[in-house]
């Protein structure tokens, strides 16, 4: 279960055509702040979003999980800290694959999971994905329209993307700044796990621009930006088309929805 | 337990001659004794902490309830028949169709952001969305009009960045986009900064709540964040006094602010108004316990009774009147049957929020106040929430207001040396938009998110805020606020009337139907008859303006003693509207579209030799004269214009005109995308007998600028033709050029600015005073080449 109150502008009333029945779990911790807005992106890439709630260890049998942005906990500690140890995370922790198996692992093959700014955070200190987020070099939350270029293709949330493609996507936050040992920087590199970087000018000091990485098996991704608020024309970044036009999310939710159904098929 | 004494009501009826520190905490001899009279005895000390708080100017309007009754007096049918709740609860609440209402309402937090800046104003968010949530409400967006002193001034550069950290910090965490609000810097706020904070909630028709403590035998419970030693007597000692170097610093009787727990309290509320679980709900904000206990009782049965120590605290030294009057934030009071208890319980638990149940409604018409049983509250909860003192303060036009008025910037030193050469007046272009006031803002607005919540249709610098509030049918509203203190100075009257028209025309500019007006009036001391003349004559203004355009003053706020050092702010009048859109996917950007390569552009309204109050006359460092004319006929007839245009879909842009003029609203339509234009003005300076400087630099209301594919010119000609409205075909969308181009009648026949330089004047000038690392902006560490990586 999770959060009954009224939605604002919920579309929830009219069911999207669930394609091959993609579940995808949607988590809310408290202070979980764009859960809804990872709702309305599954919805509109054709899958039915599954609300989770970080108290429960039950996945509900959703068949791929994201964490949203927001600021579980107020971010206070450091973001993602506390979030890591919430009970619906020990199960998520397992299904990924990285813990050992056992009750709540995917059955066959590793659950995809896709962790959104805060759900990055969230990653990275449940150890699913290598390195940190720090502060922005610049010290302040910022808020702006980020253009991205998609380096793996092969991941299942990336599967749509053309390589190399550029996407405009917004990014909103605080602590933005990926860090990670050297080492850990070459084995991103040298894997191909950089799922996404920053084009152009470095928005917050990120160690080799990265924006986004993959575990090793590629079923977990976690990036900084926000595809999900970029997947309705009108209501995303602007682009050469217009004002608030931009839907290059939109393809990270019909990615992981199509591999799902391939997978079944 | 306590290391103080108890005074009790029954101590204080045998110790009449106890001296109590009634002028300490704000209160004038005329006040003391008139609470006396109305116990018949001596108030507690806890009693004399309640009233001191709720008779405070912030809490009981003592000073502004004669003028502000207007707002309720000047109305029509009309205006009143889509109002839900009006003026007097937590927010006012309009009818938005389709079984969905909206309630806004804008606060001031102004002396709380001055002494300290992050808290102040991340507080002032707080308090804000607190009064939407008691409504019933879901908050769905935030905005912030925000003075400040001189940009260049050492008190502006303390005050500002915190202030804007504050509202991203607290803001960003609730997960509200922030959509709009002003940033204005004038010398006349230094010290005393206004932070004023909108809130904008949505909710169907049947979850609507009201602050009522009904049906004896309910029980009362406090539940969010403990209560602590933070904000005591915020409303009295702080709000409701001028700063003064000769006092010792307030800050701890500022709030601090926890975002988190307002988030988990705001999910909580939610849930409980869903299953139906609250009769009645209050905010704790200003007056803390003393506001909510009283205000929920007199509004319902009348009668309270509450034990004081089950209020879970922070501090537990914290005596029984620093309870009642501690500020401390992210708390709420409701009222609950004792059948729903278990339930309400329940909905804590899953939140994680801590609660306590204080007592029960009586029907005692008393409301009582036990600390471990011994009663030390014992009033008519009416006496302390609604019936303070009034006061008739004395008010008369100032003496320099005629030589203020006769000042005119044409007749001054500065006005006889205009620019008047193509290359003067390209120079003085640039000048414009670059000046602190004109130049980009986003160094502050993209430290706030605007995105969250996936409804955004249109946010800042585009003239409104644009919320979707129904997915399915676009359903919307549009929000703006609007002061220009520098004319309400020159003529307060007209300039209350002058921002609520300009906020009118925003939101009509977006393509949004204006229907309600939420107003935060910063003022001075009101025991200065000048200012108190300022004040009744904006209200007077304000709420005529008001029922010529027919739309409702639903709720608002009274700021006064914006005041440091004897020295007043400009009377600031900020003004809110709402309006409604059928289908927020018609709003119209507020730029020309880099597809609208040749559209035509047109002026709306006519342009007059008003120059007075004018951002060029600042920039010339004068203020005198008359602002521009208020005709709001004409407002009204170019809203429909707008409002027309944007539902047929005749027009791809519109801006408003108002601080710099036609140059400047032409500057910011191609800045916004980067797509240039091309104009001349001969025709307009032909037609409305302006020169060129005029019809350029002049301040004239009731004007817009539209681009529109020339497929509709003749459609759209029509409409305001059949509607007698001036409009006016000054030039071309030009998307190749990559400038600005203004031909008329002057030295040199034309002048062209490349939009690269205007925009790097535009943008830098914000930056440069607090520092970079904005967007793409450069950061303290130093720029990095793009693609840095692979140097592991």
């Amino acid at each position: 279960m999770s959060t009954e109150t009224p939605l604002i502008g919920d579309i929830s009333a009219t069911p999207a055509q669930p394609l091959d029945g993609a579940r995808i779990g949607v988590v809310t911790f408290p202070g979980t702040l764009d859960d809804r807005d990872a709702a309305r992106a599954v919805r509109l890439g054709g899958g039915t979003p599954v609300p989770l709630w970080h108290d429960e260890r039950s996945l509900r049998g959703v068949d791929a999980v994201i964490l949203p942005g927001g600021f579980s906990y107020g971010d206070y500690l450091r973001a993602g800290a506390i979030a890591r140890f919430a009970p619906v995370m020990d199960t998520i922790v397992r299904a990924a694959g990285a813990g050992s198996s056992g009750p709540g692992a995917a059955s066959s093959s590793a659950l995809p999971v896709l962790g959104i700014c805060n759900g990055f955070q969230i990653l990275t200190e449940a150890h699913l994905l290598p390195g940190s987020m720090i502060k922005n070099d610049h010290l302040k939350f910022i808020c702006t329209d980020q253009v991205l270029r998609v380096e793996n293709t092969s991941t299942a949330w990336t599967s749509q993307f053309t390589d190399d493609e550029l996407i405009t996507v917004p990014m909103k936050n605080q602590d933005g700044q990926y860090v990670a040992d050297s080492a850990t920087l070459q084995t991103l590199e040298d894997e191909g796990r950089v799922v996404f970087r920053y084009v152009g000018e470095s928005p917050n000091g990120s160690r080799n621009n990265i924006a986004g990485i993959s575990n090793e098996r590629g079923n977990v991704v976690g990036l900084m930006p926000h595809p999900e608020h970029a997947v309705e024309a009108g209501y995303g970044p602007d682009d050469a088309t217009g004002l608030r036009e931009g839907t290059d999310g939109l393809t990270v939710f019909t990615s992981v929805i199509s591999s799902l159904a391939g997978g079944a098929a | 337990m306590s290391t103080f004494n108890i005074d009790t009501v029954e101590n204080a009826s045998t110790t009449p001659d106890t001296e109590l520190p009634w002028a300490e905490l704000g209160l004038k001899q005329d006040e003391y004794s008139r609470i006396v009279e109305i116990l018949g005895r001596r108030p507690t000390a806890a009693e004399l902490a309640m009233y001191s708080v709720m008779w405070s100017e912030h809490c009981s309007y003592k000073s502004s309830k004669v003028h502000l009754r207007q707002f309720g007096e000047k109305v029509t049918e009309e205006m009143t028949k889509d109002l839900m709740v009006g003026i007097g609860e937590n927010a006012g609440v309009t009818d938005l169709g389709d079984g969905w209402a909206v309630t806004f309402k804008i606060e001031s937090h102004n002396h709380p952001s001055y002494v300290e800046p992050y808290q102040g104003a991340a507080t002032g968010i707080g308090g804000i969305v607190r009064d939407i949530i008691s409504m019933g409400a879901r908050p769905v967006a935030v905005m912030d009009p925000l003075r400040f002193g001189d940009i260049d001034h050492p008190d502006t550069q303390r005050v500002l960045p915190g202030v804007v950290s504050g509202i991203g910090g607290y803001g960003n965490s609730l997960g509200l986009p922030n959509i709009g609000g002003e940033v204005v810097f004038d010398s006349v706020y230094q010290q005393n900064p206004l932070v004023n904070a909108l809130a904008v909630g949505v909710l169907k028709h049947e979850d609507l709540r009201l602050a009522r403590a009904d049906g004896v035998g309910n029980k009362v419970v406090l539940f969010g964040a403990r209560t602590g030693g933070d904000g005591i007597g915020g409303a009295s000692v702080l709000a409701s006094e001028s700063f003064d170097d000769t006092k010792p610093s307030k800050r701890p009787a500022v709030q601090v602010g926890d975002p988190f727990a307002e988030k988990v309290l705001i999910e909580c509320c939610l849930e409980l108004f869903g299953s139906e679980l609250v009769e009645g709900i209050q905010d704790l904000g200003a007056a803390g316990i003393s506001c909510a206990t009283s205000e929920l009782a007199s509004n319902g049965e009348g009668g309270m009774h509450v034990e004081l120590t089950n209020v879970l605290l922070r501090d537990p030294t914290l005596t029984p009147g620093e309870i009642l009057m501690s500020e401390s934030q992210e708390r709420m009071m409701a009222v609950v049957t004792p059948q729903n208890a278990e339930a309400f319980e329940a909905v804590m638990s899953k939140w994680d929020v801590e609660y306590s149940w204080l007592g029960e409604v009586t029907g005692t018409g008393r409301l009582i106040i036990e600390w471990d049983g011994e009663t030390i509250v014992d009033v008519d909860p009416r006496t302390v929430a609604h019936d303070g003192p009034v006061y008739e303060r004395p008010y008369h036009r100032p003496a320099w207001q005629d030589d203020l008025q006769a000042d005119s910037f044409r007749a001054s030193e500065e006005g006889q040396h205009l620019p008047s050469t193509a290359e003067e007046l390209g120079g003085a272009v640039v000048e414009l938009m670059s000046s602190p006031n004109m130049a980009d803002k986003s160094w502050i607005t993209d430290q706030y998110d605007r995105f969250v919540g996936g409804n955004t249709a249109l946010s800042a610098p585009d003239d409104s805020g644009v919320i979707r509030v129904d997915e399915e049918t676009g359903l919307g509203v549009g929000l703006a606020t609007d002061c220009n203190a520098r004319y309400a100075y020159l003529d307060p009257y007209a300039g209350a009337q002058l921002a609520l028209a300009e906020a009118y025309r925003n939101v009509a500019t977006a393509g949004a139907v204006p229907m309600a007006v939420s107003d935060c009036l910063n003022f001075g001391s009101p025991e200065d008859p000048e200012i108190m003349w300022q004040f009744a004559e904006a209200i007077r203004g304000l709420a005529d303006g008001c029922q010529t355009l027919g739309i409702p003053v639903t709720g608002g706020n009274v700021s006064l003693y914006n005041q440091t050092a004897g020295r007043a702010i400009h009377p600031t009048p900020v003004v809110g509207v709402l309006g409604r859109f059928d289908d927020v996917a018609r709003r119209t950007p507020s730029g020309f579209q880099r597809w609208a390569d040749g559209q035509a552009i047109y002026l709306l309204g006519t342009t007059r030799d008003e120059l007075d109050g004018s951002e060029f006359a600042r920039l010339r460092g004068h203020l005198g004269g008359h602002p521009p004319q208020v005709d709001l006929a004409a407002e009204k007839t170019l809203g429909e214009i707008l409002i027309n245009a944007s539902r047929d879909g005749m027009i791809d842009a519109a801006h408003d005109l108002s601080e710099g003029g036609l140059v400047a609203g032409l500057a910011e339509m191609s800045l916004r995308f980067g797509v240039g234009s091309r104009i001349s003005v001969d025709a307009l300076c032909e037609r409305d007998g302006v020169d060129v400087f005029t019809a350029l630099f002049s301040e004239s209301q009731a004007r817009a600028l539209v681009a529109l594919p020339r497929s509709e010119e003749l459609r759209f000609t029509d409409m305001t033709t059949a509607r007698g409205f001036p409009a006016l075909r000054l030039g071309v969308v030009d998307a190749v050029s990559g400038g600005i181009e203004v031909a008329g009648d002057f030295d040199g026949g034309s002048f062209g600015i490349g939009l690269d330089e205007l925009k790097e004047a535009w943008s830098a000038t914000i930056p440069a005073r607090f520092g970079a690392g904005s967007a793409g902006g450069e950061t303290p560490l130093g720029s990095r080449p793009a693609d840095a990586g692979h140097h592991a």
